[in-house]
């Protein structure tokens, strides 16, 4: 009782900076509104535009090319040294760099295809609500707590003892005698890891994709029907070039986001046992070994892997849109 | 015409609520700061009114040990630490007679973001008078930006005299000795069950031919003598760097070890190389690791927090690990005691060979560092190096001084911070503070990690581990 009455100052504070904020705000806006004819225009450009312009700068286009210039330097960001971080990813790094490259590829397509298989399965079926209610859930989870989960799950202990980890005493129910130490287990951790992955999103594709097969004109199936098309051929013919956008859309996204994975890595192995990736490893050269270089250079590699992705995206977005 | 009006006002509602959601985002970290400083100001009040009232009266009876940092009266000295409440309390309680004594103020601020905010607060011209820097590595740091000022001669006289030399060289940068120790932490230790041991007859090895005796005979009974655990989040790997310096340090001594900490001695050579194969034989040894939990490699996979919790079971016979694991028996196991005839208690790793280094104790501590030369922060800094104020801090419990003026009955009997105290405040033995803190953060908090996590894990060649530490040294 005590501390939340000591908090209650804090509210004060905060409530009298909100209002503070707004008051600004309102001023701005009523100076805004005040001009009239040929100012009008550039002044509601000013008012509008003008916040948002100012914190992109200071918020991304800054800090972007302060890295990329970072990235010639040195570990303590003194000297110039042109490419030699990247020539240390390249030549020390390749372990890291590829499994990135499969997280990219194994983890969005995986969920994708899962995601969408269930929105086939669900699509219709009684009670769908509930069930597409449950696969969302571990989407609520974050990342770091969906690792403690499954870190619970991949636990190891002696095969003579009793079994801590789910996934241990499944295989031995179904008769393998020794089961590895998951997490070390080489290369397969890294697809253990990317289960995670696939858990949190599946979800997301399959909301997407039901949203997006239910917008599918009833007179396009019924024609196709018509014509004899069934099952198979009916998927793959209609249903897929009916969202084929929209499945790009989620494929993308969710390679945006594997890209920048780095929660699930570094709580589950915190990139050891070679399940190290980019940004995990990013994290660990700037704010643990404060190689400052090394870390900028990291993630002007990331930044330049998203770039296309979200230009990919984007223009596919804009697709789907003129078709509307 | 009104249609237009009302949507322009719904834009400026639109914006607000926006505006509003936010700042109610960014409030809380600027609003945690502001009533912070309220809070330090009303204490500030407080501690200045009981100054006055005991300073208009006579030096009171009690203040005699203070004499010498007298003449400061209503001076004020800021205090910058990463040391957080509950523990902020019992600095405040351990130097309050001191504050009363001189009319001095102590000012406490503690960040969770010390090591950040130090750097950002100096260069700000905004430092405190006085810091706790935990590694002598942040130290050098900021001594070669700038900032810190040499240790007064009240200080250097109390470090002389009652620390073991060692730790003078861990506070001296480039030849000034700047910081002196405040409190430290012993890293020699094996846990152990007393329990367990009284039951199966063992003895508390005091040699380490002992030791190893011990663990066959362990063997023999059935039971791996020894668990560890290295996973430690973003850290992994840092128990087993631990084992490495104890080795290290037993085996050649003092100046090795310190020529190692500094790569005189590389990583790739014949004596860390040997260092390597004695500790293959025990924390690598199949026979021996890792009780309770499985094969070697669970090593990598096992909490270092989760690792003693077979020894209480007897699954598992010994566990080396710093004195602070005395706060994690209870988690095993409610009500578990720590005690020589408790359920766990530690002993002290013996040495390998007296002649090369006499009593070897591994360890750390935090430095304090003032930033301003003024008379009332070289008395206060002065007094947090002296015996009253350790041996009044050590009073209240879960604290050790290396102090050596520090007598030992001060510690609660029997307690482990009594028994790390003992091994810390020998001057004759040989302290060296922990290496992966005092190496570049590459190779201390980076390589060192992950290549030792790899040589248990993954079984990588003890050649190439210690090429690939070398390999991560920073060139400068």
């Amino acid at each position: 009782m005590e501390e939340i009455l000591n908090g209650l100052p804090k509210l004060g504070s905060a409530a009298a900076a909100i209002a503070i904020f707004l008051a600004f705000l309102l001023i701005v806006f009523f100076i805004g509104a005040r001009f009239r004819g040929r100012l009008q225009g550039p002044a509601a450009l000013i008012v509008f535009l003008g916040p948002a312009l100012i914190l992109v700068t200071m918020g991304l286009i800054v800090p972007a090319f302060r890295t990329i210039y970072g990235s010639t330097l040195d570990a303590n960001q003194e000297e110039f040294i042109g490419l030699d971080n990247y020539a240390w990813i390249f030549d020390t790094q390749q372990g890291v760099l590829i499994n990135t490259l499969l997280w990219i590829v194994i983890a969005p397509v995986a969920s994708t295809a899962l995601g969408l298989t269930l929105a086939l399965l669900l699509d219709r079926m009684r009670r769908e609500s509930v069930a597409k209610s449950l696969i969302f859930m571990p989407m609520a989870i974050s990342f770091v707590g969906a690792s403690i989960i499954w870190g619970l799950v991949y636990e190891y202990r002696e095969p003579s003892r009793e079994q801590v980890g789910l996934l241990s005493q499944v295989v031995m129910w179904l008769g393998v005698e020794e089961p590895p130490n998951w997490i070390l287990w080489q290369p397969f951790n890294n697809y253990l890891l990317m289960v995670i992955m696939v858990w949190i999103q599946v979800g997301f594709a399959m909301v997407v994709l039901s949203a997006a097969i239910k917008n599918i004109p009833a007179d396009v199936v019924e024609a196709a029907e018509l014509d004899g098309a069934t099952g198979w051929r009916l998927f793959s013919r209609v249903t897929i070039p009916m969202i084929r956008a929209t499945l790009i859309v989620v494929l993308t996204t969710i390679m945006i986001a594997v890209l920048k994975i780095f929660d699930i890595v570094r709580t589950m192995t915190n990139g050891n046992f070679g399940t190290q990736v980019v940004a995990n490893e990013m994290y660990a050269q700037s704010f643990v070994q404060f190689n400052e270089g090394h870390g900028n250079a990291l993630a002007v590699v990331l930044f330049i892997g998203v770039i296309p992705l979200i230009i990919y995206n984007v223009v596919q977005l804009r697709k789907e849109r003129a078709i509307r | 015409m009104i249609a237009l009006k009302r949507r322009r006002g719904a834009a400026v509602l639109a914006g607000g609520v926006a505006a509003f959601m936010l700042l109610a985002a960014c409030s809380s970290d600027s609003s945690t700061e502001e009533s912070a400083t309220e809070e330090t100001a009303t204490e500030e009040t407080a501690t200045e009114e009981t100054a006055t009232e005991e300073a208009t009266a006579d030096v009171a009876a009690g203040c005699e040990p203070y004499a010498q940092y007298l003449g400061n009266e209503g001076a004020s000295v800021s205090i910058f630490t990463s040391i957080l409440p509950p523990e902020q309390g019992l600095f405040e309680q351990a130097w309050s007679q001191f504050e009363s004594c001189t009319g001095i103020d102590i000012v406490y601020e503690a960040s969770d973001q010390f090591e950040a905010q130090l750097p950002t607060r100096i260069a700000g011209g905004n430092a405190p008078d006085i810091a706790f820097i935990p590694q002598p590595g942040l130290l050098a740091k900021l001594v070669a930006d700038g900032g810190p000022v040499p240790a007064p001669e009240g200080t250097v006289a109390n470090v002389d005299q009652y620390w073991n030399p060692a730790w003078k060289t861990y506070g001296t940068v480039d030849g000034t000795f700047y910081a002196a120790p405040l409190g430290s932490n012993m890293k020699s230790f094996v846990w152990y069950s007393p329990k367990v041991f009284a039951d199966k007859g063992y003895t508390v090895p005091t040699t380490w031919d002992e030791l190893w005796a011990l663990s066959d005979q362990m063997v023999a009974d059935g039971v791996k003598p020894w668990c560890g655990g290295l996973e430690s989040g973003g850290a992994t790997g840092w128990p087993s760097t631990d084992w490495l310096e104890q080795i290290m340090l037993r085996m050649y001594g003092g100046e090795v070890y310190d020529k190692w900490v500094n790569h005189e001695l590389l990583f790739d050579s014949p004596e860390v190389t040997a260092a390597m194969d004695v500790l293959a034989g025990w924390m690598k040894n199949p026979e021996y690791v890792n009780g309770g939990f499985g094969d070697v490699q669970t090593l990598a996979t096992v909490g270092f927090q989760d690792a003693g919790a077979p020894i209480l079971a007897g699954e598992c016979g010994m566990l080396q690990q710093a004195s602070f694991y005395a706060n994690f028996w209870g988690n095993f196991q409610e009500g578990a005691t720590v005690g020589a005839d408790g359920d766990a208690f530690a002993f002290y790793l013996p040495a390998i060979d007296d002649s090369v280094a006499p009593q070897p104790v591994v360890g750390g501590g935090e430095f304090v560092t003032a930033f301003a030369d003024r008379p009332e922060v070289a008395a206060v800094q002065a007094y947090l190096a002296s015996p009253e104020f350790a041996t009044s801090k050590v009073a209240l419990g879960t604290w050790v001084s290396a102090n050596s003026g520090v007598p030992l009955d001060a510690y609660a009997d029997g307690s482990i911070d009594q028994l790390s105290a003992q091994y810390l405040t020998d001057l004759t033995g040989t302290f060296r503070f922990d290496a992966s803190d005092l190496m570049p953060a590459a190779v201390g908090a980076g390589a060192m990690w992950t290549q030792m996590t790899a040589w248990f894990a993954e079984d990588k060649p003890t050649a190439e581990v210690l090429k690939a530490i070398d390999a991560a040294w920073p060139a400068s």
